[in-house]
């Protein structure tokens, strides 16, 4: 019987009604205004984890989303879409949620960096920065399509980003992070004293707009207006969509695999054939290329850059969603990024407290769950395969 | 004769420690060699100036005709020898199968196209891979087979020394260096492992083997031929009977009255 069950794919149901139920609660705590509520709403959600946990169930939920991630990703997908349909006039609560989208896009970059191969990056925002003010700069001196402004964005970010290549590959572990906060902190100075960037006051961005199709304007589907953050919307949800498939593939790869091995033992890895050097460089040009990407949409959506908005506080709050998600999880990341972003927006008593707060979320996290609110599952190579 | 390994006058110092002084050293294709001597002698040195994680200081190494003295270790891998550590260096939170397939990277496609757009031809190369390795555990240990998707972290010590040497083996390397592959286990672990080994051997007729061991009775049993070193230097080269009663042998290991 035990073998009959083993060789069977876990159940949908858990993983669609756990979908379910997160897409309501997500709904009603980005519809409620006052602050008793949003208090109750959230202490609600920390009972019903833990009960959950305690009974058994989250673990249901895990096995169904490491057996059936195909079907339930693109179930996650609308749910997405009705939480953004029901808030479809909401300016507010849209920016909000376009912006959580971009943060997973960004800390997704940064997992392939520090989750697979180790290396750690402190200035997750000023890649971020560099995608914002390509798109500053690209739109508002040139004509180049929207689109390619994206991509120019994440190559940017991976080429300046390779300035730091040399410093990098010759120092590890804590070295190395100390080369990205020097670099974080030397942007912001160039950003702030380069006037042809705005200088501290920064620049504005134009909007998008993608074949005549202006996203900045509000639009009407049938009689219902709808809010031109919905434009938004919709290219970030395809960003995170192209960017989660690519990382889970590389994940459930041999380079994934690589990536995991230089991390965990580069003498080993060395000796079994792996061109350290070559793989590290990979790691960490593809993660500021999707960084580079999601900042440049960011910078769209904002319609604004300044030196300000990219300081290493920002990319210490990148690091801290890794660390609270579950390194290595994109699942993991999606759901920390929702609490990181979304909590201290609405609930507007702890916003002065914010940077405190999550201070000691990162600290609890690595006293009590060292791996993250989702730990990282053994690698599948594909999901709901048996031998 | 044609050596499949041979080091001349190999030299590597630590400061001013000489922790190989002038080592000549040759192995024949398909025998086993046991390398031994006392502590710090410089038995694992002349592996990792052998796989390219050390510089040799003087002398020289090739390798089936090629010279390796100053090749890198991915080099030295990819030239066909393949090793074990002293203590053991899996990669803990990683699964039986992927720890394997590390040792298995020559042979696998790394490419980024291949690995993230063409999934279906992946797929298949997994499916390969997944069945040699199945296969090469289940020579070792059946039951292992039947947990390939485990973390290699849960499991105890003579497990751990099989996936080892299990990844080192998945390449059908050339030369394998095994280095100290008892240390921490029992008597019994021990001897189940070494007929593993001699068992994998008369699979692959073609394996040539050096192994560092302190346990006299595995050196008896599975080497050819020993060769011991003191202080770096080569003292007495042999079969295990001879070498035993060696006495500048006996002088290295319980010193001289």
């Amino acid at each position: 019987m035990s073998e009959v069950m083993q060789k069977m794919r876990a159940p949908l149901l858990p993983g669609v009604v756990a979908l379910a139920l997160s897409t309501a609660y997500l709904i009603a705590l980005l519809a409620a205004e006052k602050q008793a509520l949003i208090i109750g709403l959230l202490a609600f959600a920390v009972v019903a984890v833990l009960a959950a946990h305690y009974l058994g169930w989250l673990n249901l939920v895990s096995r169904s989303f490491a057996d059936q991630e195909d079907v339930l990703g693109i179930y996650a997908i609308l749910a997405a879409c009705v939480v953004a349909a029901f808030f479809h006039d909401n300016h507010f609560v849209l920016l909000l949620f376009v912006t959580v989208l971009l943060y997973t896009v960004a800390t997704l970059g940064l997992n392939i960096q520090f989750g697979y191969a180790g290396v750690l990056n402190f200035a997750g925002a000023s890649f971020f920065g560099i995608g914002a003010y390509t798109s500053a700069v690209l739109s508002t001196y040139t004509a180049v399509p929207h689109l390619l402004v994206l991509l120019i964005g994440g190559m940017l970010a991976a080429l300046i980003g390779s300035l730091l290549l040399v410093p990098v590959l010759r120092t590890r572990g804590h070295y190395a992070a100390l080369v990205t906060i020097a670099f974080a902190l030397l942007l912001k100075t160039f950003l702030e004293v380069n006037n042809v960037l705005g200088g501290p006051q920064g620049m504005q961005v134009k909007g998008m707009s993608i074949l005549g199709w202006s996203f900045n304007d509000n639009f009407e589907i049938g009689k219902i207006e709808m809010s031109f953050y919905l434009n938004y919307f919709v290219v970030s949800m395809l960003l995170l969509t192209g960017t989660f498939v690519l990382v889970r593939r590389l994940e459930r790869s041999w380079i994934g695999l690589n990536l995991d091995a230089l991390r965990l033992d580069e003498i080993a890895a060395s000796c079994f054939g792996l061109d350290i050097a070559r793989w590290k460089i990979t790691a960490f040009l593809l993660g500021n290329f999707l960084i580079g990407i999601a900042g440049a949409l960011f910078g769209m959506v904002g319609g604004f850059v300044a030196p300000n908005n990219y300081t290493f506080a920002d990319s210490l709050i990148m690091v801290s969603i890794l660390l609270l998600g579950g390194i290595g999880n994109p699942w993991g990341l999606v759901v920390a990024t929702f609490i990181v972003v979304v909590v201290p927006e609405k609930l507007q008593t702890i916003q002065e407290y914010r940077i405190l707060l999550f201070a000691l979320i990162v600290i609890m996290m690595l006293l009590f769950r060292p791996e993250g609110l989702l730990p990282r599952p053994v690698r599948r190579y594909f999901p709901g395969w048996r031998a | 004769m044609t050596y499949l390994l041979e080091a001349r006058g190999l030299t590597r110092k630590f400061g001013g420690v000489v922790a190989l002084d002038n080592l000549d050293l040759a192995v024949v294709p398909n025998e086993i060699i046991g390398l031994i001597g006392p502590n710090g002698s410089g038995k694992t040195t002349f592996f990792n100036v052998v796989t390219g994680i050390y510089g040799a200081h003087g002398g020289s190494v090739t390798f089936d005709g090629a010279d390796i003295t100053r090749a890198s270790s991915p080099a030295v891998y990819h030239a066909g020898i393949s090793r074990t550590f002293q203590r053991s260096r899996l990669s803990l939170p990683l699964s039986i199968f992927d720890n394997i397939m590390i040792g298995n990277h020559k042979r696998l496609n790394q490419g980024l196209w291949f690995n993230l757009i063409r999934r279906g031809e992946f797929k298949r190369e997994f499916e390969v891979n997944y069945s040699a390795a199945r296969t090469l555990v289940e020579v070792f240990e059946p039951q292992l087979a039947e947990r390939m998707f485990e973390p290699v972290g849960g499991l105890p010590m003579i497990h751990r020394r099989r996936i080892e040497i299990c990844r080192a083996l998945i390449n059908q390397p050339k030369l394998l260096l095994l280095d100290e592959p008892s240390a921490g286990m029992t008597h019994d672990e021990t001897k189940e492992l070494m007929d593993d080994i001699l068992q994998v051997r008369d699979l692959n007729r073609n394996l040539t083997i050096i192994i560092v061991e302190h346990e006299m009775g595995v050196i008896e049993r599975i080497t050819e031929r020993c060769v011991v070193l003191n202080f770096g230097r080569k003292i007495a080269e042999g079969p295990y009977r001879q070498v035993a009663v060696d006495r500048q042998v006996q002088e290295a290991y319980l010193g001289v009255e």
